[in-house]
């Protein structure tokens, strides 16, 4: 839903940011790209410290503080576990969970856009009925009530998920949809026999590509933020699975004694979900057509 | 309906009209206000093949609502419409499909007529998929001869086309189709004045030489008069006036003819008859 202020752009905002795209969208996704590298590629390299518990070294500070230990940069959680190595994995699930997250919003969310704005008629409306709907209903009421049906897992989640992001990428789209349906080249094609399924498919559908690439990077900052949020009210990610979310949420009770098990998790989800709005919103002025017209 | 049978439209009798609109009425319904606009009112036209009919009149009158529904490809009106003998009201989804290209369409916008993510080469494939038998008649080089564009274009992007050259595109992908009516919407406002002379010039050879009939949508009076042999004056979705170009433009009938033909710029010619 916060996604929605980001997409209404007003023009004045839209002439200032579209100087600066190219350059934006390639410094909004370097650290990006690093942080998925590194949070993929550093178990691999056997440099991080062993996963295990160690109820002899319980809640050790990092190691750039007084009475910490390099053996253990970021520190340790009350059972002696490294916080640093919890990161990375959990870094792992909170990206994977972002990504496929997107992923279910965006698919039935275009789908659907699409029909509706291209179809109009019945189509629309039962579709628009469906948005709305959607849109009304508190999301944490949504998840509650799903995941106190099905208990929490990642399937559920991913449902969870869907239903929350589906709606705002329908409406989207569907704007989208009924701009580039009533182009003149749009007609010219209908003229030379070509069917609506090949319109949609071959010229709607790239037309909108700039869009949907936009809305995907938005709706995985929205996806993490809602997996964050469903964690931390232990309806999420649980154990022994670890994500963000979650560590942000076992390190809440250490917060007085051990800031650091939840400080960095909290601090990495902030971070990333900045970038990838900021990246979304770059994407979305960089397809801006206003700025393609010429 | 006595064509609406007939199997193959190209065989019909080279004497019927391509077009025939009769008691055409279109209506736009507001959709929050519920108010009912009626953008053609009651209109009625025929178009012989190789004709070149005008239908003039200012912006809002519905000359291109009259041109889309005519076609099929716009809001469905009230009305019989008969493409090449066959009814628009009773004509199947897959028959009209077949029948569709016979009536190509050149735009206002010659840039909107383009998909930007389509080079130019790669719509006329797309065109040339789409209609195989139709289109096997000429090759992409020398259809672009044929309008006066360069073969380098081919590889271009509608963004990297200049209005002329994008206008001309978009009449290469009309005449690819061997169309039997090319209706031109308003095929010269969108382009400078140099160009415009050109472009007009080029619809009408290609008339000349293909046979094709033309329906010229236009405000513009001197392209009326250059280009068509007949006109239709519209104004508020109704034809005021009809007849021979000539005899419409020297002695106009109805008051709203006499004002449009008092506003154009270039009364000059008026006096020389």
């Amino acid at each position: 839903m916060r996604a929605v202020s980001h997409l209404q752009l007003d023009p004045v905002s839209v002439r200032r940011a579209s100087r600066r795209p190219r350059t934006s969208v390639f410094w909004l996704s370097l650290p990006l790209a690093v942080t998925v590298g590194l949070v993929f590629l550093l178990p691999l390299t056997g440099l991080l410290p062993d996963a295990g518990q160690n109820l002899d070294a319980t809640r050790q500070p990092p190691g750039f503080l007084d009475g910490g230990a390099w053996a253990h940069p970021l520190g340790t959680d009350k059972l002696g576990q490294d916080v640093l190595t919890q990161f990375v994995s959990a870094g792992r699930l909170t990206i994977v969970i972002g990504l496929v997250g997107a992923l279910v919003a965006i698919v039935p969310g275009t789908l659907l856009g699409v029909l509706a704005g291209y179809f109009r008629g019945w189509v629309d409306r039962v579709i628009s009925v469906l948005i709305n709907a959607q849109l009304a209903l508190p999301f944490i009421l949504v998840a509650l009530a799903i995941i106190a049906n099905r208990g929490s897992s990642l399937p559920v989640l991913f449902l969870v998920l869907a239903l929350t992001g589906w709606a705002v990428c329908a409406r989207v789209t569907r704007s989208a949809t009924l701009a580039v349906r009533e182009r003149q080249f749009v007609f010219g094609l209908r003229a030379a026999g070509a069917s609506e399924t090949r319109i949609v498919l071959r010229h709607i559908l790239p037309n909108l590509a700039g869009t949907i690439v936009a809305l995907g990077t938005l709706q995985v900052g929205t996806a993490i933020l809602v997996e964050s949020a469903l964690s931390f009210l232990g309806l999420g990610v649980v154990p022994p699975r670890a994500s963000w979310g979650s560590m942000l949420a076992s390190g809440q009770d250490e917060l007085s004694q051990a800031w650091w098990i939840a400080f960095f998790p909290g601090l990495a989800i902030t971070l990333l979900v900045l970038l990838v709005n900021l990246l979304g919103d770059a994407l979305l002025t960089h397809h801006d057509p206003r700025k393609r017209r010429r | 309906m006595r064509g609406a049978g007939a199997p193959h439209p190209r065989t019909s009798e080279p004497e019927n009209p391509v077009l025939v609109v009769g008691d055409l009425v279109v209506e736009h319904r507001n959709r929050s206000t519920g108010e009912v606009f009626r953008a053609v009112d009651h209109v009625s036209l025929s178009i012989a093949p190789g004709a070149s009919v005008a239908v003039v009149g200012e912006s809002g009158s519905g000359k291109t609502t009259l041109a889309m529904a005519a076609t099929g490809l716009g809001a469905r009106g009230t009305g019989d419409i008969r493409l090449l003998g066959h009814s628009l009201s009773t004509i199947g989804r897959r028959e009209l499909r077949r029948l569709r290209p016979e009536v190509q369409v050149v735009f206002q916008d010659p840039h909107g007529s383009l998909d930007p993510r389509q080079s130019v080469r790669s719509g006329l494939r797309e065109l040339r998929a789409l209609q195989p038998r139709r289109t096997s008649w000429i090759e992409d080089a020398e259809l672009l001869g044929r309008v006066r564009l360069a073969p380098e274009i081919l590889d271009r992007y509608p963004h990297q086309l200049s209005g002329g050259q994008a206008q001309r595109v978009c009449i290469a992908r009309a005449l690819l189709m061997r169309p039997r009516l090319i209706v031109a919407d308003e095929p010269t406002s969108g382009l400078d004045v140099s160009v415009q002379a050109d472009v007009l010039a080029l619809l009408q050879e290609i008339r000349a030489s293909t046979g094709a009939a033309l329906l010229m949508i236009s405000h513009d009076l001197a392209v009326v008069r250059s280009l068509c042999a007949e006109v239709h004056v519209m104004y508020r979705g109704q034809v005021v006036e009809a007849g021979p170009c000539e005899q419409v433009f020297v002695a106009p009938v109805h008051e709203y003819t006499r004002e449009l033909l008092a506003a154009m710029p270039g009364a000059r010619w008026r006096s020389r008859r």
